[in-house]
């Protein structure tokens, strides 16, 4: 044969063998999860992570898996052989590999992190010394991707376009480059933390201002110049290559923010909307080209910028692994990405893998779309009002959400419903003059979407608003559409299909035109208006599929069939935000298989492209929908299921539990009423006063009197609040009535609407509980203990499996109170109470009745399948049916021989001009776990997993508020004899002094000198109270976060990295495989 | 206006009118397409002549029209059918909108269909006969019409009324047009070879009068088995021993030349995500393909099978023992779709004579 044919000649290491069966001489493998979620790093690799191991066991391998956050699936006992929820350090993976000896590694599937730590690993010699091999992508590959001269000599080499960039020095240098090139130049100090320093340079004068600022604030000097591509627009590929050079693209995607700001921050619409076949395929045959140069074997991002007015494009990045595009790739067109990419690891070739959607056909080919999918971010501006809200290269969402229509604008409306904001449609987030709206619009914060809406409905012509913000006009004229709309609704003209058919919601319908929600859903359902479900199936119906993966469309064939089997829907939690987070999808995934397994046909309603539950393999069916009343309503009209349970999807679910059961729905479990005696403060109390279970006493004041009304009638000290969070004002102890008047006069604005909460404080320990409920019985898995006390949310604070410092008789008296309380409100399924106990009091902060954060770390440790048995529960299953021993209806299984502790993760350096100070709003975004055989071990394990190993010897710059100082002595004490060197603002280095603890003193300007200059390992710094915000605190406490050093603003998390510190010695304690401590506990 | 479609089997679908009048109900054998861009390339592409094309993918008319992006003279489908036509295209390139271009070139349109159910409809039922006409009119009319409906001469339409060649410095290349696409005779020019392009019923004995370096059996629509001519035309050729490739209803027109048979898919292949595997090397591409035929009942001892479709096995490529032609069933010169195949033009041009380039 002449062979005509292999025409995409070989590539540098590729092409040199096909057809390769799965390796016979791998039987042991070992993936790396990502870690804890943070900003730019959040559930999509769970979902990734999930379907790689579930793929990797498929073919027969053993799987070992290192992952160190516990709110995962993946680190279910059941989704691996071996299960590691140990720190992400070369260290402890160094220790995992000695002990299972795995024979390969992918490095691909764990995000940055675990590329991260694959390399490093590879670096420390590890891996030659046991012998591991990377699987999938190589290193040399991944360099080539990663390492940015490398890449640029790759991509020079193969004359693919990247945007020039030059390393300058000098003034004079800039000058240079700028004739060379151009201007606008991006300008990027090197080694500032964010970015800082740097801009974009429009002109000359810009150029000098911004280089002389870039070069004076970076620490070497230097300054990167490139091209600025912005406006351009921002095109993706996701594309797979195995290792016989087979190349498909997956999905491409187009943002609709143009380069500039980050595209994890981008409105993005899936499949591009503004690209001709021309540009589609030019762009495709360059992604081709680029994986093959780079050598990938696997799954890989490829990011363009396309020049708006020509063919010119270059080349961004390139991200050799699975990502969040990725996974929004899989949801978007329904090929599983990391699935595939880790059978391409183990040796398969694309043409060898099966396709799960024909379940005939391979995985050798390329999806086509017959919808458009929309994704929305989701920041967090609503929990950090301080935050810069302007969006740039830097991510600040924490999430995102994902929506399926037929139109573009009806993609675009359910995504702005799906964001759990309070939006049923492009309404106007504040009335702001003209002129402040048209900057608003350029400025791109997280509400340009909007800005632009409002701007269209002012008359903005399309031309001028492209021109001004680099929005494609496409895109623009699809928002006039849907403006367009609303005006014909105002003006009382109402084709409530062709409205449907753009995505408006009933609720915006029935406020655009004044009828309200209710009427104009009683006027759809008159006329027969409801949508129809169509299949997700990648191939656009060219071929019969099964996936039971769906989306409403307006008009037109319905595909969702009618099935006899009785189904229970689960709601689950939407986007990842801070408050609620992964666990939430946990609890969503666990219902889901636990109805599955009672026999029940389970249905998930839920839009975050990013999580577990919406895998179409999760559930038997999925529906891709906004959680609103009126969108799960017309899944439950069609599935008339015999249940919904909605206290697995965090607060959003449970929030329409009541609207549902008005509909006429059967909510599972805890009742609606029950619910809301619950989440209602005066008819809470009610019931703890009928129980005589004790609650902090405490009341809201609107004004001054009224507060020292209630604070005289509980008593000082209190807990005050504003119970509307502004400025990051942080809940206060008032000692006296002096203190409270400085506050509440510092606080501002308490108003009738925004009242003050104040409650007596009790200076205790803040202890967790999660329980199932069958109504009658409760089955307790543990009691946790949290390391901070009062003040410091939950959700941010170290929390202590199993408690160590209360009594057999508090700890019964807990159990007691679950018991009294699960009856009391009727609660069937899960609750969480959290309690705080002083001395051998106990006495009750709060209720949730629904799932919550602790429980995956709780069935973690435990072994107890919480949400299992809460969906049997719910099922009418009692405990004692199950298996659990209730005597006196308590099951409370003996305290463990080990100790755990989830601790929180933060994503501070992501978010400027937030306060890192702990306070009553939660902040983290994330969770690791720690396990030791004593509660210093846990605590080692946990602070090195999220990032707080600070290593021995090390400087310590510690600044105690005035009232602190003789709590903060023992805590200084630990770290002193932990081996840490202190120094000390002057208050606090003579108090120290004083008790005989050597202490350097550093002025204000010293100590910030310290930090800028990296000579401080940890900030423990106190916040002084009664003032707006501890100006010097603050700025420490930033300068500190930039540049990566650890600040603890509680000293009950200093005093346990203390003792963390200093009973450790140098060993790190062993690795513990979940499968050996994690033995269900049935009695 | 409402129009709509409703096929012979009865089943209608309903939408609006745009593009040309519909004047009187017109009819044609209805595919689908899945291509999610190069909608212009599709409405081109002569081998849709005869045909009504339904786009699968929603959103259709986003970037406009351009002259550059024609792969012929003028659109040839009967109709196109789509779910969400784009009335103000954006792309810098743009010369005109969607409507007016079907509008200018006598082109009926539907919108708002359900293109999906049409598609599955299409997928369960196989291709089918459909008329679209006024929504007033008679379903059972319109069933009527599309059933009578019979393909003339499609070919006939499509090919170059007269020979013409494109100058180049290198080998002579003779493209036998049953429907070429643009793209064929640009990927020729463009390796430097001298294209010369004949109209569909032109005899063999001309064609190596002309002395060609090589020769290709361009694409086209229809049903190959009927074109008794260029078949017979295509064995003389063979035998002639110039090095020939052919494409899509070439490929097939060679498979009959050989002796194979076609025979009529279910509902074809009409995209540019088809999966064909290169069976000696185990390499895959990504192809455009257009088609309703497939090669059956090749003689192994004649030629050889050299590309197979990863979904459904059917030929994709063959090989003539002995001889240097070949043939693909999919599109290497894309024109909408993947250039992954591209290099089969330069394969081609590879093997002809060396004293003839």
């Amino acid at each position: 044969m002449h062979g005509f044919l292999p025409c995409i000649a070989s590539s540098p290491e590729g092409g040199d063998s096909f057809s390769m069966p799965v390796r016979q001489d791998l039987q042991s493998v070992m993936v790396i999860g990502s870690g804890p979620v943070v900003i730019g790093q959040a559930a999509e690799f769970d979902y990734a992570g999930t379907q790689a191991c579930v793929a990797l066991r498929e073919e027969g391998l053993r799987v070992v898996l290192i992952n160190s956050n516990p709110a995962t699936i993946m680190t279910d006992g059941e989704m691996a052989d071996r299960v590691y929820l140990e720190p992400l350090t070369v260290e402890s993976a160094a220790a995992v590999i000695a002990k299972e000896r795995p024979q390969g590694l992918v490095a691909t599937l764990g995000g940055q992190v675990g590329l991260n730590l694959a390399v490093a690993l590879a670096d420390a010699g590890v891996l030659d010394r046991y012998g591991v091999e990377i699987l999938g992508t190589q290193l040399p590959a991944i360099r080539k991707a990663e390492d940015r001269e490398l890449f640029k000599a790759t991509m020079v080499q193969i004359s693919e376009p990247v945007p020039e960039s030059k390393i300058i020095h000098t003034l004079a240098e800039a000058g240079a480059f700028a004739g060379q090139i151009g201007l606008p130049l991006i300008v990027r100090p090197a080694y500032t933390l964010g970015g800082s320093g740097g801009g974009i340079a429009n002109t000359p004068d810009d150029l000098r201002e911004i280089v002389r600022r870039g070069l004076r604030m970076s620490p070497i000097g230097q300054v990167l110049l490139e091209r600025s591509l912005y406006g351009w627009k921002e095109i993706e590929y996701e594309v797979m290559r195995d290792a016989g050079d087979r190349c498909i693209s997956v999905c491409n995607m187009e943002n609709l923010d143009p380069v500039g700001v980050h595209t994890g921050d981008s409105i993005v619409v899936a499949p591009s909307q503004t690209l001709n076949d021309r540009d589609f395929q030019r762009l495709r045959a360059a992604a081709f080209h680029i994986v093959r140069a780079i050598g990938v074997q696997g799954g890989c991002n490829v990011q363009f910028a396309l020049d708006p007015n020509s063919d010119q494009y270059f080349v961004i990045e390139v991200n050799p692994r699975v990502s969040r595009s990725s996974a929004l790739a899989s949801k978007a067109t329904g090929y599983p990405i990391a699935k595939v990419a880790a059978k391409i690891a183990v040796g398969l070739g694309l043409d060898e893998i099966k396709n799960p959607v024909t379940g005939t056909t391979t995985a050798f080919f390329e999806p086509t779309l017959d919808y458009c999918v929309m994704k929305i971010p989701r920041w967090p501006f609503d929990k950090f009002s301080t935050a810069d809200r302007r969006l740039g290269t830097q991510m600040k969402a924490t999430g995102e959400v994902m929506a399926i229509d037929r139109t573009f604008e009806g993609a675009l409306q359910k995504a702005v419903r799906s964001l759990d904001l309070g939006l049923d449609g492009l309404a106007a987030p504040e009335a702001l003059p003209d002129d402040q709206l048209d900057q608003a619009v350029i400025k791109a914060d997280d509400r340009r979407l909007l800005f632009l809406a409002e701007a269209l409905r002012r008359g903005r012509t399309i031309p001028a608003l492209a021109q001004a913000t680099g929005v494609d006009p496409w895109f623009l004229r699809k928002i006039l559409n849907i403006v367009e709309a609303e005006r014909e609704v105002a003006a009382g003209r109402i084709d409530l299909f062709r409205l449907k058919r753009l995505g408006f919601s009933d609720a915006r319908l029935g406020s655009l035109s004044g009828a309200g929600e209710a009427a104009v859903r009683r006027m759809r359902v008159r006329t027969g208006i409801r949508p129809s479900y169509k299949m997700v199936d990648t191939c656009a119906a060219e071929f019969e599929a099964t996936t039971p993966y769906f989306y409403s469309a307006y008009g037109g064939e319905n595909e969702s069939a009618p099935d006899q089997r009785p189904c229970v829907i689960v709601l689950g939690s939407g986007p990842i935000r801070i408050g609620q987070g992964i666990e939430f999808d946990y609890g969503s995934v666990h219902a889901v298989w636990a109805l599955r397994k009672a026999g029940l046909r389970a249905v998930i309603i839920n839009n975050n492209p990013e999580t577990v539950s919406t895998d179409f393999s999760t559930a038997d069916r999925l529906y891709f929908e906004p959680l609103t009343f009126e969108d799960v309503m017309n899944v439950i009209d069609l599935e008339q299921p015999v249940g919904v349970l909605c206290q697995f999807g965090g607060q959003t679910a449970v929030n329409l539990a009541v609207p549902l059961h008005r509909a006429g729905v059967n909510v599972l479990g805890t009742t609606p009423e029950g619910m809301d005696r619950a989440e209602d403060r005066g008819l809470f109390e009610d019931v703890l006063e009928s129980l005589h279970i004790s609650r902090p006493a405490g009341g809201a004041a609107a004004s001054l009197p009224e507060a020292e009304v209630i604070a005289e009638r509980v008593g000082f000290p209190v807990l005050v609040r504003p119970s509307y969070v502004l400025g990051g004002r942080a809940m206060e102890i008032c000692y006296d009535p002096d203190d409270l008047r400085a506050y509440v006069q510092s606080a501002a604005r308490v108003t009738p609407e925004h009242p003050l909460l104040i409650d007596h404080y009790i200076p205790g320990r803040e202890v967790e509980v999660d329980a199932v409920s069958d109504g009658g019985s409760v089955l307790i898995p543990g009691i946790l203990e949290h390391v901070e006390r009062a003040g410091v949310h939950s959700g941010d604070s170290i929390a202590v499996y199993p408690p160590h410092s209360l009594s057999a008789a508090v700890k019964a008296q807990i159990a007691r109170q679950t018991l009294d309380l699960a009856r009391a409100l009727g609660i069937v399924g899960l609750l969480n109470i959290q309690f705080v106990v002083d001395g051998e009091e106990v006495h009750v902060l709060e209720l949730n009745p629904r799932s919550s954060r602790t429980v995956p770390f709780m069935t973690k440790v435990t072994g107890v399948p919480m949400v299992a048995a809460a969906v049997r529960a719910t099922l009418r299953e009692s405990l004692e049916a199950q298996g659990y021993d209730c005597p006196g209806g308590i099951c409370l299984p003996p305290d463990p021989g080990f100790v755990a502790c989830k601790m929180p993760v933060f994503s501070w350096a992501k978010l400027h001009d937030v306060d890192t100070a702990l306070g009553p709003e939660m902040k983290s975004t994330g969770e690791v776990m720690g396990i030791g055989r004593t509660y210093p071990e846990a605590l080692r394990k946990g602070f090195l997993a999220c990032g707080l190993g600070v290593p021995v010897p090390a400087t310590a710059l510690v600044a105690i508020a005035e009232r602190d100082k003789s709590e903060a002595l023992p805590v200084v004490r630990a770290l002193v004899q932990a081996g840490l060197r202190i120094v000390a603002t002057p208050g606090t280095a003579e108090s120290l002094r004083e008790a005989g603890v050597a202490a350097e003193t550093l002025t204000a300007a010293e100590a910030m000198e310290a930090v800028r200059s990296g000579s401080i390992n940890l900030l423990v710094n106190t916040l002084t109270r009664g003032r707006q915000r501890d100006s010097d605190g603050f700025r420490l406490r930033r300068a500190a976060t930039e540049l990566g050093v650890p600040v603890l603003t509680s000293l009950d998390t200093a005093g346990a990295l203390g003792l963390a510190l200093g009973t450790a010695g140098d060993d790190v304690p062993p690795p513990w495989a979940l499968q050996d401590y994690a033995v269900p506990v049935r009695t | 206006m409402r129009a709509k479609l409703v096929l012979e089997d009865g089943r209608g679908f309903e939408g609006e009118a745009f593009g040309a009048e519909l004047r009187a109900p017109i009819c044609g054998e209805v595919v689908f397409n899945t291509g999610m861009t190069g909608y212009q390339e599709v409405l081109t592409d002569p081998s849709y002549a005869g045909q009504m094309v339904v786009m699968t993918y929603p959103l259709i008319g986003n970037y406009g029209i351009r002259e550059a992006d024609a792969e012929s003279l003028r659109p040839h489908v009967r109709a196109f059918i789509v779910a969400d036509p784009c009335d103000v295209p954006s792309h810098w390139s743009s010369e005109g909108g969607l409507a007016d271009y079907l509008a200018e070139n006598g082109i009926v349109a539907l919108a708002g269909i359900d293109t999906r159910a049409l598609t599955k409809h299409l997928r369960t039922k196989g291709t089918l006969r459909g008329a679209i006409g006024l929504a007033e009119v008679e379903d059972q009319a319109l069933a009527d019409a599309a059933e009578a409906w019979q393909p003339g001469n499609l070919v006939a339409e499509v090919t170059t009324p007269e020979a013409y060649t494109v100058p180049g410095p290198g080998p002579h290349v003779v493209v036998m047009d049953f429907g070429a696409k643009r793209n064929i005779i640009r990927s020729l020019v463009a390796l430097g070879c001298q294209v010369t392009v004949v109209p569909a019923d032109t005899g063999a004995d001309a064609i190596l009068a002309s002395a060609p370096a090589g020769i290709i059996l361009s694409n086209g629509p229809g049903d190959p088995e009927l074109l008794t001519g260029p078949r017979t035309c295509a064995r003389k050729l063979l035998e002639s021993g110039v090095p020939m490739f052919g494409i899509c209803l070439g490929h097939q027109l060679m498979a009959l030349a050989l002796g194979g048979r076609t025979s009529k898919m279910k509902f074809g292949h009409h995209g540019v995500n088809h999966p064909v595997k290169e069976i000696r090397t185990g390499r895959a591409f990504v192809t455009t393909q257009n088609h309703e035929y497939a090669v059956t009942d090749l003689d192994p001892s004649v030629a050889e099978v050299t590309h197979k479709n990863l979904n459904d096995g059917t030929v994709e490529g063959l090989r003539v023992l002995g001889r240097s032609a070949f043939s693909v069933q999919f599109h290497p010169e894309a024109c909408p779709g993947p250039g992954d195949t591209a290099d089969l033009f330069r394969e081609f041009v590879a093997q002809l004579p060396v004293a003839a380039r």
